[in-house]
């Protein structure tokens, strides 16, 4: 235990949170009555349970960000290719209960087509399916990554590239004849494993899963933090060439951490799409990506627990704002971002740290060239 | 009369426990008469985002739309209560809001949507809670959800008749050229079947068809990405294909690519007269934002043209412009509005839902939608529209061409268009 948690809080802080996420709050939905105050609805869990994929996503980019300073603008890219992977599968799900009642997918009924194509056959296994929402993530970031690190592409450029990836992969998922349904991509589920897609239990243990889930990746970064890996990786966020120099072979390093890092936002997908009811295109934009980078900015870059944090408290304010303030909350979100980042610049994990700061030195600390020295 | 009754009992009883009992009903009033006089109904489009510049005069019709009926009386003596929320032009966040909606608002109806992707991502959340949703903008049809009324055109309200009067002028020759996205790629589809339909030989429609292994066509006609600007070699395709003086253009572009492709239009000499283009997603309300000097002799085809001389369309317009002026709603614009077919289809829609309402004198959605199952009359703007059983209506459909200053001048008119989804292999 002690070589995962870097001290008691921590342990206590885990116990607990594990407890309300996985325990009170499904026990909550399930039991007490509607009208029950403690009654936690089933859109409250199904918000929640897209909550944990966003926070699991943002733990998969700190990872490399936070941890190895490879500022990836591309996690959602992998995010949305394990959620179409998921999506294929509860396609075929559909059966002939689509608008045209055939057991091919709509928006391939209505582009003409007569047969399944090849590549979709496998996807009517759960397990197949499973698998490939590691895999393909896993290899798109194992050839790019290899591409990259290889060529030693650092900083900035590595950020512009992983950019123009996924940019690249949203124009080809948006051709209607790429057979991942263009535009509208994937939607109308009806089933998953023979359950009711819709049913409140069906929702409520997809939440569970990917409560559980978040916390295997909690474990797991703890783990590789505190191995012999995990220094390494920091050491090449701190300096790279020294660690090269000293004969470290850092493009295996960072391929390795990229490739996990890609699987665990696939898994993420895969766990947010029939939550949500829909994957398309949109997913990858480059723009996703950058909500990302804003979550585990706003949580707190190179801790555990930040980008949970961070990716939690953004879409509750999301979620909230855009029906309490729908005309003016995009500039309410702006003011609180350049608040965090001027000011905290160690996100929300860190704030009592930066008041200490404040306190020691007042407003040196908030120097502009120490923030962007922070970010690139 | 409940109240009273109690408040006449309580006049009998000790004064202090009086005092209490009064009290309480006095802070209880409000909540009470919230309750009972009101009825929330959602508007769900796009505020911010790619979509809003489009979607928020949605809002802003519905919510004069709503201003109307209130001061009128309400729907079954009940206040309608907005409830406004941001889509953002991102789908997840759809759904989201629509269950928000439906789950925690409790909304009677819902009027709102205008992609084809944003209505797909809501229409599960609607059928699981049994909601009600009223579609607007033209759309692809192949969709007929129990929980969704199409206010919209369908393919056979807008590009149908469109090609009709291009039939009946002459042209022998069709190019199709759109964004590629489900709307585009579906409606020339149809197009093409009832193109050949009519007579029309396959070399004669342009833009290139693709087949799959077995030869089945599964794409007809040209497609470019989301705010593509480079037309420069379709349009000298076009004019390749224009040379024999008997071709039209059928355009499904959609939002700002339409600058850069009527401008390279009017940049390679082709007029309106050499070859007209009817473009199906340009509307009075996108002139805002797009210059019309380029377009003009092109045609358009709604259900609804500003330009229309009917008493009810000028009341409507009159009655918009004056609602403008005194409304406090965040972000409006007051300046240079105009109404056009999907304002008017929103507009239809929450008059509709009163009517059918009224006539089941229920909220309730199963009753309502029976309702307006049963045929809703209602005389709009646009002229007059009925609800069928389908969950499409019965309306008029004009073909207009593009004038200087962005508005339509009305060159035929096709009277009571029944709506009809499924078209893919009627013709």
């Amino acid at each position: 235990m002690l070589t995962l948690f870097d001290n008691k809080k921590e342990i206590i802080g885990f116990i607990i949170t594990f407890v309300i996420l996985i325990f009170l709050i499904p026990f909550l939905n399930a039991y007490p009555s509607e009208e029950s105050l403690f009654h936690v609805s089933n859109f409250k869990i199904s918000l929640w349970g897209k909550y944990i994929c966003y926070a699991v996503l943002a733990m998969s980019l700190n990872l490399l960000w936070g941890y190895t300073g490879l500022l990836c603008l591309c996690q959602s890219l992998f995010f949305a290719i394990g959620g179409y992977m998921m999506g294929m599968y509860l396609m075929l799900m559909i059966g002939d209960r689509g608008a045209y009642k055939s057991i091919l997918p709509d928006f391939m009924v209505f582009l003409g087509y007569q047969d399944l194509p090849m590549h979709w056959k496998p996807f009517y296994s759960f397990w197949f399916a499973s698998g490939a929402v590691l895999w393909v993530p896993g290899l798109v970031a194992l050839v790019f990554g290899f591409l990259a690190f290889r060529s030693r592409i650092k900083g900035v450029y590595f950020s512009i590239l992983t950019q123009a990836l996924t940019y690249a992969a949203c124009l080809l998922f948006f051709r209607n004849d790429f057979t991942f349904g263009g535009n509208n991509g994937f939607t109308d589920f009806k089933e998953i494993l023979g359950a009711d897609i819709n049913h409140a239990l069906t929702q409520r243990t997809l939440y569970i899963v990917s409560c559980l889930f978040m916390v295997l990746v909690y474990l797991l970064i703890s783990w590789i933090l505190n191995t012999k890996f995990g220094k390494v990786q920091q050491a090449i966020r701190d300096s790279e060439s020294r660690v090269r120099f000293s004969g470290y072979s850092t493009t295996h390093y960072k391929l390795i951490l990229f490739v996990v890092s890609a699987m665990i936002a696939g898994v993420a997908g895969a766990l947010y799409v029939p939550q949500v009811g829909i994957i398309n295109p949109d997913e990858m934009a480059p723009a996703k990506s950058l909500d990302v980078v804003v979550w585990v900015a706003v949580g707190g870059r190179g801790t555990k627990y930040g980008p949970i944090i961070g990716a939690i408290v953004v879409n509750m304010l999301k979620s909230y704002t855009t029906q309490a303030f729908p005309e003016s909350w995009l500039i309410i979100l702006g003011f609180i971002f350049v608040f965090v980042v001027l000011l905290m610049p160690d996100g929300i994990v860190g704030l009592p740290n930066t008041i200490k700061k404040w306190r020691q030195n007042g407003f040196q600390s908030l120097r502009f060239k120490n923030l962007i020295k922070r970010f690139i | 009369m409940n109240i009273t009754m109690s408040v006449l009992k309580l006049t009998k009883q000790s004064s202090f426990i009086k005092k209490f009992l009064l009290a309480s009903l006095f802070f209880a009033f409000p909540f009470m008469a919230s309750a009972s006089d009101k009825v929330k109904v959602g508007i769900l489009h796009s505020l911010s985002g790619t979509m809003a510049i489009s979607e928020t005069s949605l809002r802003d019709v519905l919510l004069f739309t709503f201003d109307e009926i209130n001061k009128n009386g309400g729907v079954l003596g009940k206040q309608i209560e907005p409830v406004v929320v941001d889509g953002a032009s991102n789908w997840p966040l759809f759904a989201e809001k629509a269950e928000q909606l439906l789950a925690q608002d409790k909304v009677a109806a819902t009027f709102g949507c205008w992609t084809s992707v944003s209505r797909k991502s809501v229409l599960p959340v609607y059928e699981k809670y049994n909601g009600l949703l009223f579609y607007p903008v033209q759309y692809e049809g192949e969709e007929m959800s129990p929980n969704i009324f199409y206010t919209a055109e369908a393919v056979n309200q807008q590009a149908i008749p469109a090609v009709d009067f291009l039939l009946d002028e002459g042209y022998k020759k069709f190019y199709l050229l759109g964004t590629d996205y489900v709307y585009p790629q579906t409606t020339n589809l149809v197009l093409l079947e009832y193109l050949l339909s009519k007579g029309i030989s396959i070399e004669n429609i342009g833009g290139g068809l693709r087949k799959d292994s077995d030869g089945n066509v599964i794409s007809a006609g040209k497609y470019t990405p989301f705010s593509h600007t480079d037309y420069q070699q379709i349009v000298s395709e076009i004019k390749k294909f224009a040379a024999s003086g008997d071709a039209c253009v059928i355009n499904t572009v959609n939002g700002d690519s339409n600058v850069s492709l009527f401008k390279e239009i009017a940049a390679s000499g082709l007029t309106a007269d050499d070859c007209p283009i009817v473009s199906y997603s340009l509307s009075e309300d996108e002139f805002r934002s797009l210059p019309a000097k380029d377009l003009v002799g092109h045609l358009g085809c709604w259900t609804y043209f500003m330009s229309l001389d009917t008493p009810e369309n000028e009341k409507f317009m009159s009655d918009f412009q004056a609602w403008l002026k005194t409304a406090e709603v965040p972000g409006l614009v007051k300046e240079g509005r105009v109404t056009c077919s999907p304002m008017v289809l929103s507009y239809n829609g929450v008059y509709l839902w009163k009517k059918a309402v009224e006539k089941a004198g229920s909220f309730d959605v199963d009753k309502v939608t029976a309702a307006l199952k049963d045929g809703i009359i209602h005389e709009g703007p646009g002229g007059r529209v009925i609800s069928q059983r389908n969950h499409h209506l019965t309306k008029n459909v004009y073909i207009g061409e593009i004038l200087e200053d962005g508005q339509f001048s009305i060159l035929k008119s096709y009277n009571n268009v029944h709506g009809e989804p499924f078209l893919k292999g009627k013709f």
